[in-house]
Parts: structure tokens; sequence; C-alpha cells
């Protein structure tokens, strides 16, 4: 059968499910766009490429399959190299296609021409630029392999406009025409070093499971509830980690690192052995790495041999897939005496499943109330910690100040439990991962290693486009809202109903904290004005439905408002406290040992 | 002395990749980007057309071995990867100089080129090219030789190797092109 490049493009994006694409046509894509019209896939037209890119991201990370994104050559693809830089930092699977200039032009700075393969290898787990049609549907294949398998990450596919215009044969790639002789992605771990943490694992008496990103994309929540519950051991939950082990078990210690709680940082800093489980020790979360967690031992298991030893060195490390070495972890656990306990998988107590519509928590489990022997001092500790330092903020009621903090419990409280949270990146960002609740894996959505503002609309449309049975409610800066507040309109005439909270305090507010404790109060270029823009009427013009909170009594029911409608989406302009900080904060490159509390916490103590 | 030659925090790899365009700029793109130094670097085609060879002599003052390797390995047209051990390899290099060689001294010079066993490639009226294969080691102890007559231009070639054979006639190489199978690392995604 002869199609031409674009239908086999097309054809090979359909043959690996594709349901839904997020993109932009312009001069050098054209040909691939012509198919679409007759394609069973989904084209959602962005008014931005970074929108397509970051949309693609938001569906990959609540689905679990690979976002897709098509844009032109030149403008089109840079446009779209910040979500690339995104996804290859959080480890999100993307294939990216843009368009090209003909292959005859490539080099001669063509009109719209941009070395795309070159300015994104640093920033892809591969790309290809493809100068046969014939290579097309081995490398599509090729391409939803690699983004998919091992470390998951994005790729990009650069397709030159004659190769999209010209004739060639059809045929399925089997898996024998893969052609990827360097690829081989890890999966088990080495059962004689799962053994060797097992031991090291039961004979700990300070032991924290440090669960990062890794767990969620090897879809390792329930595995990981159950290594938890048989061995008592607390768990604490990275930023990339939200939701894939309950807040509300009792052994959830929550979040680490720069803005992580006081108990979770303070364990891993007191620990005797760190469980490291798909995470890698980034500086947000271990502060000054030589005075992180010195007591540790380390056991470390990533799927990505070149994060072992890399920033810490591990006593064990296993290079492997996170849920196969748990589950490797648990026979050689049973091996050992510590059976399965009946409050976990297979028990009647109902884990969440990794389909995000699994059932609830079951808070206080049988094993997690009752910890082994050896553990129960290093649980009371925890314990005082948490009463000692919990998470506070103070509200004055009436015509006080509207705290963040405020408007998100309010947030948490009115909507579903498996509500899906997308996020902006700032005060807000962390507000939201410290005060939201996160029961259930897949549900929150944020930029966590690049740190993208703007990243909360658009990953918020990409997540409901791929699960539409879900409330999805981005929570945002005014600053970050700024930069990507376009795709609103996307959403509108899509009609993708996504709600937008943003936490409007006028400033680019963690970078004015930062300002404020750190450059003796000299703020430089970090006022916004709550007023310009005018939200409400930005959102009306983009329609959505806008509303305004300014005050306590107001924010209940401007909740409640937007989340009774379904048909478009709203914004609501949270104007906040400008004066609010985010606590706890380990300032960068200080130690973990020198964590600032809120100041209430410590008056009086001379902390 | 030449900064040539055996030094302990020098490694070389040699890496078989796949030869498929911007290879070269995928290997080079690394090691800058995550700041490894490379002391040198050599490409050349294999004994199998689909691949070719990179011989590379990292500097692991920059960072550990092991990192360069597992990063290196992530690359997907990234076959295989051996480090070699200087005292188990055969390293070669190639090394061409343009000498100053006026009538004085160009019986010394060419003297010289023949106790290392060197070629001379191109004659001038007061300048000889010379040619010289060998060990790096010997290399450098040439290059300091010739340095004294006045080298008006020098390249060198970087170096190759191979893993040494062993007593009984064993295989010690990379693996074949043919069935690439990673040796030294696993790969992984
Ligand atoms: C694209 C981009 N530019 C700059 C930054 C640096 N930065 C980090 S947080 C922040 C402020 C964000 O302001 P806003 O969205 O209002 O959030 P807030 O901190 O006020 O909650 C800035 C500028 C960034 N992370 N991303
Ligand atoms: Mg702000």
């Amino acid at each position: 059968m002869e199609l031409t490049g674009a239908q086999a493009l097309i054809k090979s994006l359909e043959m690996q499910q594709v349901e839904v694409m997020f993109g932009l046509p312009g001069g050098a894509i054209l040909p691939v766009y012509d198919p679409i019209i007759d394609s069973s896939i989904r084209h959602i037209l962005v008014r931005h490429e970074q929108g397509a890119g970051h949309m693609a991201e938001g569906y990959a990370q609540v689905t679990g399959r690979p976002g897709v994104a098509m844009v032109t050559s030149g403008p089109g693809a840079t446009n779209i190299v910040t979500p690339l830089a995104d996804a290859y930092m959080d480890s999100i699977p993307l294939v990216v296609v843009t368009g090209q200039v003909a292959t005859s032009a490539i080099g001669t700075d063509a009109f719209q021409e941009s070395d795309i393969t070159g300015i994104t290898m640093g920033i892809t787990k591969h790309n290809w630029l493809i100068t046969d049609g014939a290579d097309i549907p081995r490398v599509v294949a090729e391409a939803f392999h690699v983004a998919t398998t091992g470390r998951p990450g994005p790729v990009l596919i650069d397709v030159p406009k004659d190769v999209a215009i010209k004739p060639m044969e059809w045929y399925h790639p089997g898996p024998s025409d893969l052609d990827l002789p360097g690829y081989h992605p890890l999966t088990e771990g080495d059962p004689v070093l799962v053994r060797q943490a097992v031991e090291m694992l039961l004979a700990a008496e300070r032991p924290v499971i440090y669960a990062g990103g890794g767990i969620l994309k090897a879809r390792g929540a329930e595995a990981l509830r159950e290594l938890a519950e048989r061995t008592g051991i607390p768990v604490v939950t990275t930023l990339m980690a939200r939701g894939c082990f309950p807040d509300s078990h009792p052994l959830c210690l929550g979040m680490p690192g720069m803005h992580g709680n006081y108990t979770a940082v303070t364990a891993m800093q007191r620990s005797d052995l760190l469980i490291a489980l798909g995470s890698r020790f980034d500086d947000r979360v271990t502060g000054r790495i030589d005075a992180f967690a010195p007591e540790a031992k380390i056991i470390h298991v990533d799927i990505d041999p070149a994060e072992l030893h890399k920033v810490r060195h591990a006593d064990v490390a296993i290079a492997g897939d996170c849920r196969l070495v748990i589950d490797e972890m648990l026979v050689a656990l049973a091996d050992l005496g510590l059976p399965h306990s009946d409050a976990t998988r297979g028990g009647s107590g109902g884990a969440p499943s990794d389909a995000v519509s699994g059932a609830p928590a079951t808070a206080g489990s049988v094993a997690a109330s009752h910890p082994r022997e050896r553990l129960i001092p290093w649980r009371a500790q925890l314990s005082q910690w948490q009463g000692r330092f919990p998470l506070v903020y103070d509200q004055q009621p009436g015509s006080g100040a509207l705290k963040p903090q405020f408007v998100l419990e309010a947030l948490r409280d009115a909507t579903p439990d498996d509500t899906i949270v997308a996020s902006g990146v700032g005060q807000h960002q962390m507000f939201a991962s410290q005060w939201w609740q996160f029961d259930y894996p897949y549900t929150w959505v944020n930029s966590g290693g690049l740190g993208t503002m703007g990243f909360a609309v658009p990953a918020a449309i990409g997540a409901k486009v791929g699960r539409p049975d879900k409330m999805v409610w981005a929570v945002d800066g005014d600053g970050c809202f700024q930069m990507t507040a376009q795709e609103l309109v996307t959403a509108s005439s899509e009609r993708i109903p996504v709600k937008i909270a943003i936490l409007n305090n006028a400033y680019l507010g963690m970078v004015r904290q930062w300002q404020e404790m750190f450059y003796e109060e000299r703020y430089s270029e970090v006022y916004l004005s709550p007023d310009l823009p005018d939200y409400v009427g930005w959102a009306e013009a983009m329609g959505c439905v806008g509303i305004r909170v300014d005050s306590t009594e107001e924010v209940a029911s401007a909740i409640d408002k937007a989340n009774d409608i379904d048909d478009r989406p709203v914004v609501i302009d949270f104007r906040t406290d400008a004066f609010e900080k985010v606590f706890p904060m380990v300032a960068a490159g200080a130690s973990n040992d020198d964590i600032i509390v809120d100041p209430s916490l410590t008056e009086g103590d001379g902390r | 002395m030449s900064v040539y030659g055996t030094d302990k925090r020098h490694h070389t790899l040699t890496v078989l990749v796949e030869n498929k365009s911007g290879v070269l700029a995928r290997v080079a793109g690394l090691f800058s980007r995550r700041g490894y130094n490379i002391f040198s670097l050599a490409v050349a085609p294999s004994d199998n057309e689909r691949f070719s060879r990179i011989t590379i002599v990292v500097d692991v003052e920059s960072s550990p071995l092991e990192q360069i390797i597992k990063q290196l390995d992530k690359l997907i047209p990234v076959v295989s990867i051996t480090e070699l051990d200087p005292e188990r390899s055969r390293e070669r290099e190639l090394l061409l100089a343009t000498v100053e060689a006026a009538a004085d001294t160009r019986g010394q010079v060419i003297q010289l080129v023949g106790v290392f066993e060197g070629k001379i490639v191109d004659v001038g009226p007061d300048r000889l090219t010379v040619m010289l294969a060998g060990a790096p080691t010997k290399l450098d102890d040439f290059e300091d030789l010739i340095r004294a007559y006045g080298i008006v231009e020098m390249q060198r070639s970087g170096r190759v190797a191979l893993p040494m054979l062993d007593r009984s006639g064993e295989h010690l190489a990379p693996p074949r092109p043919e069935s690439p199978v990673a040796l030294t690392t696993e790969k992984a995604g």
C-alpha cells in the first residue's frame, strides 16, 4: 500500500493507540496536518506551542500513556523546547513531532529552519531526523518504545516537508523492525542485592522510605504501600511523588525538602537507613549534600543506573524497575519471616490502586498501627516531632488578609478526594503540595525538576483531556498564570472544563520571599499588581467564568460555584496576602539541620 | 615535557556506536553538557559498516569514571562501552610534524626519524614533514626531541586502542559488531 509520508506518520500514531494530540500547524508541517482531517485522533489546537507540550505532559502524567504534540519547524519547534526540557527533568513520556524544511534546504538557513534535533539533544531521551519516508513506521515505533520504557522521557521526531509529501510503501513495523541495538531497558533487580537490602531494612532502627517519582512511573504505589505496612517503615513522598503513598496513612510523613515539613526533613536527617525508591537525591531534597542524613546507610533503587551513586554513595544500589524490585523485596521479606499482613494487598483494607479510581486509603490499618518492636522508639520520636512542629498558618477572621493556605484547605475540603491538582511554580506550588491531602496516585501534576512557571494551566487542560471523568483544578500563581493563560482560549473552544485558582498575591512571591529573607528586604523586580491584568475580565474574554474573591467569607461560595460549572473553564482570582511566606524552609545551600520553621512555633524557646 | 602519554587520570574508553548521523555530536554534547573533560577523541568506521568506534581518552579529574560511562551508556546509539586498562591494551597514535631542517641540522633530524622508525613524508628546501606511528609515550619522546630543532606545525591523531590478546589466543576484544552485546556495562533506559 502506497501512502504519503504524512499519511504514514498519522497511521503510525494511530497504531500506537494515540487518541489525542496537541499542536499547531505551520508551513513545514502542513502536509502532516492534511491526513489529520480523516484520522480518528483528536487534535487539540493550542494557542502557543508551549501549551501543546505542557498539555501533553499533563495528559501523560495522569494517564500513564505518552503525550503527543505536533508543531511546525523553526519557531514552532523552539516554542516547545521548554516542555521537552521539563519532561526530561521529570521523566515524562512525550512524543513530539516537528516539521522541518525540505531535506534539500537543511543547512542553508532556509525560512523557518532551526536545528531542532541539535537544540534538543540534551533535553530529550533521544531524537530522530527522518530523511527517508520508508523509515517513518519504524522510527515512530522506536520513538514510542524509547519514550515509554526504562526511565521514561521525551523524544522528538523531526520530519522534513519533502519526506512528508513523497510516497512510501507502507508496512506494519513489528518488534524485529526496531533498530535499537544499544537500548536494553532494565526490569528486575539483582536478587542478591535485594536480599541484602531487605536484611538491612529489618535491622534498621530509624529507617525511612524516601519515595520519589519513580514509584509513580513504575506504577508501584500498591507495592510501596505493602512494603511500608509490612515493615512498619514510615514514608516521605517527594514533590514528584505526592500521592504515591496516601497522606492520610499513619506511616506517611509527607513531603521532605526545601519546603518540606519538619518531621519529613528531620526524619531523613536522623535516619540510620534511607530506602530511596525512584528518587534521585535532588538538591532540593538533600539541602547541603555533605550534611545530608549523616548517619544513614543508603539503599537506592532506580531504573536508571546513572542515578546510583551519582549524588550520594549507596550501600546497596539496585538498578531496576521500582515496582518489580519492591515485589522482589516483598518475597525476600516473606523468606525472612515477615509475611503478608492482612491489612495489605489481597486483604480487606483496599489499597489505593494504581488506577486512579481505586478505593481510598484506609487510615490506621493493622500493620501500620502496630509497628514492629524495634521501631517503636523511632515512631514515637516521629509523632513527637509531628505534634511539636505541624504546618501552621494564621488566618485572622473577618477583614484580615486572605491566606493562601486557607484557600487551599477550603478547596481541598470542597472537592472530591480524587481531584487532580495541577500547579505552577512558586509559593502557591509549595502551599498546594503542603496543604492538599493526596490520597491517590496520579492526582498531582507539577513541574518539579525544571520548575517551569506557566505549567499549571496547560497541564491541567491536558490532564482533563486524559481524565474527563475527574475534577481538575489548577492552583496557579498570578505570575505563572500570565505566562500561559492564553490556553484557556483552547480550553473554552474545546469545551475542556478545567478550574483555575489563582493565588493572586500581586508578586512573584517566591522570589519576593528570598529577597525578604536573604537580600535584606530589597525587593527587585518582583511586584506585579493585583489588578493589572483584570483577571476576571481576562477570564471572561477567554470564554471562561471569572470570579473574584477578596475575603474568607467569599471563599466557600466561590468554590461551590466553580465546582458546579461543567461546561466551560472557571477562573477564581483569590486575592491573597502578599506577605505570607512558605515555611518550613531550608535556605539554599544550607544543611537540612538548619530548617527554619514558622516563627510562631518557636516563639519563646529561643530557637 | 609533553602532556601526552600515560597519565593516571586518563582512561581510555572504546565506544561502539551506531553509524548514524549526529552520533558524534551526541557524544561530544554529553561531555560538554555534563562538564566531563575529553583528553583525546578518535572516530573511525569499525569492521561492520553499521557501527563506528569512538576511542575517547577521558580525564577522570572532572567526574568519576563510573558516571561518565553510565551517562554515555544512556545515549541510545551507544551500543557498548569498554574501558581499556592501559596495562592490558595496545594503544597507538599517529604524529605528523613539519620540522625546521636547514642544511646544518637536516642530517640530525633524518637520523632521529630513523632511530624512531618514523618516515619522512615531505621534503622542502629547509623543512621536513615527518610521520611517526606508535605508542603514545613513544610519540611523546619523539616530540620532545624534535622540538629542539623547531616544530613548525604538528598534529597528533589521538589514541586508538584495542585490548591485548590473552595468552591462550582468546579474543578479549569488545563485542563483535555483528552481535552487539554490552560487555562492560548493562544498557539501561
Ligand atoms: C519560566 C520561569 N521563569 C522564572 C522562574 C523563577 N521563579 C520561580 S518562582 C517565581 C515566582 C512565581 O510567581 P507567581 O506565579 O506569582 O507565584 P507565587 O510565588 O507568587 O505563588 C519565579 C519568577 C521560573 N521558575 N520559571
Ligand atoms: Mg504571585
